[in-house]
């Protein structure tokens, strides 16, 4: 093992983008992003990254300049958080519709107002229609990971999709733990773009597709995020393979024999961990899900007959939590209580997600700091 | 797992004390975090930062509410802060000072001039006295981790030899 490294969830994002070698990278600054790409616009001035860094005005350009470099066949990468995301929405339908392997670093922030710069998911989940393939990791090394692992997966031509790797604002993007840069060395094979422009062959692009053919094209794009389960599988396989680190799209703690699984992303569902072995203590058989892979969904998690405690760091309005919503919609029978927490960077603490799991109330949703009375 | 909340002010340098602190744990072999708390404070303001130290990886993400040690750089913080909020009975404040210190019983106190330490050694940046580097001599003094591991971490950071001199002064400084 080579030596461990000291850093932040951001920088690590950065150095697997160096290692990646992406030939553009559009961006544009925003907290408590602003340190990835900060970190690439160091490498690309000392040399260390051959890239063409492009300051933009907007998110929204950031993301028409990724467009506009990937479709010519090379490697793209920008990163954005919060109002920066909601920025590019457009251009999220625009980049995974041209289908364009364009992979993008996510730090999940609080949408205001009030003004907040802390962690929560609303951001990318409102951004969950949009053909992007979204993984959440929860530790330092995993963002640098999945990073890597994100390039093959959106280039795999059995994918094209653009991937958007989500970390916690500040939680993870700015707490500092030990990691192991590794070198990836051929694990991420060049890109061939097959629809790439070429002077030499010229065709047209974004022409207009009328009603006998555009259906056709939205039914390739879910029969490649369908694809996108098996490369994502193999690729993590791969990944074990090379490099000694296992991945999963949902990463189980202490299932098999557990009465109650706690489901969350991100950083609350490693701590999760935490309370299920406080939980344990007591006799509870409690166990974790961390969902990693939120699109494509996870179709084979195995909940049958458990309750499951299910924090959402994220709300749709006149609705309830996204991913109780959408775990209830692709397994009917799943027994949910379902946990609004962490809001705006709210502190949920492993001892609070314990709490969750003991007084729990299956059928229920519970928004964590409000009185029992107003709920 | 051992848990340490810094108090600092904004621009003081506890954030990279707090990275020093578990870079110096992660060389010894263990595992460790540092995370400051951001709020809406800037450069001034009182400000805290976390580190967690354990022998498998943390993976806490929440404050210390229930720290087992405070580190406390600048005692002007305590006018406005309880510093000693939740801290565990018998656990350890280490304090920079000059003057006498007195505490509620039941805590182990330790100290140090960092300040003055910085200021002999000319360790002075935009005219602020560094004390994260000379908390590490005085840290690695208290066994949170190894001498020779408190001086990579300073030098992975600094080129600077003062960090390192200040970091040994304070190291014999303090009184165990």
């Amino acid at each position: 093992m080579s030596e461990l490294i000291m850093s932040t969830g951001n920088k690590a994002v950065a150095a697997a983008v160096k290692m990646a070698k992406p030939l553009v990278v559009p961006a544009y600054p925003i907290t408590p992003q602003t340190e990835i790409i900060e970190s690439i616009a160091d490498y690309v001035e000392s040399g260390e990254l051959k890239a063409r860094y492009i300051p933009v005005e907007s998110e929204h350009s950031a993301m028409t300049a990724a467009i506009g470099a990937s479709i010519t066949g090379v490697r793209v990468f920008t990163a954005t958080s919060s109002h920066g995301l909601l920025y590019m929405h457009e251009m999220l339908h625009w980049a995974a519709g041209a289908r364009l392997p364009i992979v993008m670093g996510q730090v999940n922030r609080t949408l205001a107002p009030g003004w907040n710069i802390w962690a929560e998911h609303t951001d990318a989940l409102s951004q969950r229609d949009t053909g992007w393939l979204q993984v959440y990791v929860s530790t330092v090394q995993e963002a640098y990971d999945a990073t890597l692992m994100a390039f093959r997966i959106a280039e795999d031509n059995r994918v094209l999709l653009p991937v958007m790797i989500n970390m916690d604002g500040f939680l993870l993007s700015h707490i500092m733990q030990p990691f192991e840069m590794t070198e990836p060395g051929d694990f991420i094979p060049p890109l061939d773009l097959p629809h790439k422009i070429d002077v030499k062959d010229p065709k047209g692009y974004g022409a207009m597709s009328p009603a006998n053919v555009h259906y056709q094209f939205r039914f390739d794009m879910e029969k490649c995020m369908r694809a996108s389960r098996t490369v994502i599988d193999e690729t993590e396989a791969e990944f074990a393979k090379r490099f000694g680190r296992t991945y999963a799209p949902v990463e189980e703690y202490f299932c098999d024999d557990a009465d109650v699984i706690i489901i969350a992303m991100g950083t609350l569902g490693k701590e999760a961990e935490v309370a299920a072995d406080l939980l344990r203590k007591e006799g509870v058989k409690a166990g974790v899900m961390r969902i990693r892979w939120f699109r494509p969904f996870p179709l084979d998690m195995n909940i049958k007959g458990k309750d499951l405690v299910v924090i959402d760091r994220d709300y749709s309005f006149g609705f309830g939590g996204v991913v109780a919503g959408e775990i209830q919609a692709r397994y009917p029978d799943a027994k949910i209580a379902s946990v609004i927490a962490g809001l705006g960077g709210q502190e949920v603490t492993y001892e609070d997600m314990a709490e969750f799991v003991r007084s729990r109330k299956m059928g229920t949703e519970f928004w964590f700091g409000i009185p029992q009375e107003e709920q | 797992m051992y848990e340490i909340r810094i108090h600092s002010r904004g621009g003081q340098g506890g954030v990279t004390a707090a990275r020093m602190m578990a870079t110096a744990a992660v060389k010894d072999g263990k595992f460790a975090t540092a995370c400051p708390f951001y709020g809406a404070e800037r450069r001034g303001a009182p400000i805290v930062s976390f580190v967690r130290i354990d022998d498998a990886p943390v993976r806490i993400y929440s404050q210390i509410n229930k720290p087992d040690m405070i580190v406390i750089l600048d005692p002007t913080v305590m006018d406005t802060v309880n510093v000693l909020d939740g801290l565990k009975e018998g656990g350890s404040i280490f304090i920079n000072t000059h003057e006498e210190v007195s505490f509620p019983a039941g805590f182990k106190v330790y100290k140090a001039d960092l300040t003055g330490i910085a200021l002999r050694e000319n360790l002075v940046v935009a005219g602020s006295p560094i004390l994260n580097t000379p908390v590490i001599g005085a840290l690695a003094k208290l066994g949170l981790f190894s001498r020779e591991s408190g001086v990579k971490a300073i030098n992975d950071t600094f080129a600077d030899p003062r960090n390192t001199s200040a970091a040994k002064a304070a190291y014999e400084e303090v009184i165990v």
